[in-house]
């Protein structure tokens, strides 16, 4: 019996590692991007095996391939993906998919999770890109809507607050990120919207922004939902943190569920372990303990809640959090300095796009941002 | 110059490298195969797969966007 392949989108595998749901995954290419980074999820076994390992046929696959489950079959673009998957298929495998897109549509996909409601109507939402481990949030108020570090693929958020009946009017971004490239400025000048940025980390930039500083207050909507800036610098100089509507504390990549921010992005790393301590240690805790932490990125699939939400209860992460429970300063120092993961890729040039010093187009913009965020210290 | 050359310009992941296993099929031990390819994506994979096959990377050089390999069949 001939068996046909099928593609797997990234929404829909999305939708099974939020699930839990058991799947076999072949990647298919070389080793050293599969160990770079990878596709991750509580159920998901992984194998790989290098396309060209396979050109003289897919014998020396099939007994490592387990029967009546969900086999994908994953590359970076899908070309090599479908032509393993279709050999698997003609040798009698069944189930087989492919990733379509591969690795390339699998970093742009973002999952919109609906985080809770605010006061008289009002949403938040959080973005989940979950192949790159980053997060973006809109908040939604009267026909109002604000973006909080925002990705680079904007049009979905255009289409959403669209969807929504709203209509963007501030974009906010928590820090001048290294990972990826924010759409902030872009989805601003798009919609009309303006473009907040910290002035710490803006000295360099080469457009007009608005500076997004503590004792600044943005209001969403006709119930005047509350967004209040609170200045946590550490992961760069100019970090800052928001409050909204009291309930949220987006922490940027200060703090994350099962880690804290590096220091070192912006080649600050000495200089900035002393903040960092003190925003996590001091300004952190003089709030309150039932604020919901809303992070700008997670690295482990087990940040990833059952519910697709990347969300901590502040007092819940001073418990758990290994980077909060570090009493001396030498331990945090030597922790957030020193045996730190690699970088980012592209980090410095990915620093000079969000500054305006760099104009990539998309195809680059992609490139740059291949493989996972690592931000976070524990990122291995 | 190469014993023979192969032209995968134009084409993506995984067809360049199925022809250049052709290729390398196709010559003798000590003769050399000329691979053109304007998929960056496969350059990585390229370099992997002859170094997994155990032949020799004698060159690889980009030029105005094609880029080319050479390599020797041990």
């Amino acid at each position: 019996m001939a068996t046909t392949i099928k593609a797997m989108t990234p929404q829909e595998l999305t939708k099974k590692i939020i699930a839990q749901e058991e799947l076999f995954i072949l990647d298919v290419r070389n080793e050293s991007e599969f160990m770079n980074w990878k596709i991750e999820g509580v159920k998901i076994n992984l194998l790989n095996i290098p396309y060209f390992d396979l050109l003289d046929g897919v014998d020396d696959a099939l007994d490592k391939i387990p029967d009546g489950k969900n086999i994908l079959v994953v590359c970076a673009k899908e070309g090599s993906s479908i032509f393993i998957a279709e050999q698997l298929a003609e040798a009698g495998k069944s189930n087989i998919h492919y990733l379509e897109g591969g690795m390339k549509a699998w970093s742009d996909y973002m999952e919109p999770v609906k985080i809770g409601d605010l006061k008289d109507g009002g949403e938040l939402y959080q973005f989940v890109r979950i192949g790159k481990g980053c997060l973006s949030y809109m908040v939604l108020s009267g026909g109002e809507a604000v973006m909080i570090d925002t990705l680079r693929m904007i049009d979905v958020f255009e289409q959403f607050a669209s969807d929504k009946g709203a209509k963007i009017k501030h974009t906010l971004d928590t820090h001048l990120h290294a990972d990826h490239i924010s759409g902030g400025r872009l989805l601003a000048e798009k919609t009309g919207a303006t473009y907040w940025l910290p002035p710490r980390d803006a000295t360099e930039v080469i457009f007009d922004f608005e500076p997004l500083e503590e004792g600044k207050e943005i209001k969403v909507g006709h119930s005047n939902i509350r967004i209040q800036p609170i200045y946590s610098p550490g992961h760069t100089i100019g970090s800052t943190s928001l409050i909204i509507d009291e309930q949220y504390l987006l922490s940027g990549d200060i703090l994350f569920v099962e880690s804290i921010g590096r220091p070192d992005l912006a080649g600050k790393a000495e200089d900035w372990v002393a903040d960092l301590r003190s925003t996590l240690y001091k300004t952190y805790k003089g709030l309150s303990d039932d604020l919901m932490v809303l992070p700008a990125h997670f690295g482990k699939i087990s940040e990833l809640g059952r519910d697709g939400k990347v969300a901590a209860r502040l007092g819940d992460l001073y418990k758990n959090n290994p980077g909060l429970n570090m009493q001396s300063n030498d331990d945090f120092r030597s922790a957030v300095t020193e045996n730190l993961p690699p970088q980012p890729n592209a980090y410095q040039e990915i620093r000079q796009t969000n500054m305006g010093r760099m104009t990539p187009n998309e195809e680059e913009q992609r490139e740059m941002e291949w493989g996972p965020n690592r931000c976070a210290v524990h990122d291995k | 110059m190469a014993d023979i050359v192969i032209d995968a310009k134009g084409l993506a992941c995984p067809m360049p490298i199925v022809k250049a296993k052709k290729g390398i099929d196709s010559i003798q031990t000590g003769q050399t195969m000329e691979l053109h390819t304007t998929d960056k994506g496969s350059m990585n994979d390229f370099k992997a797969w002859v170094n997994q096959t155990k032949n020799e990377l004698v060159e690889a050089r980009e030029e105005n966007g094609v880029f080319k390999f050479i390599v020797k069949k041990v």
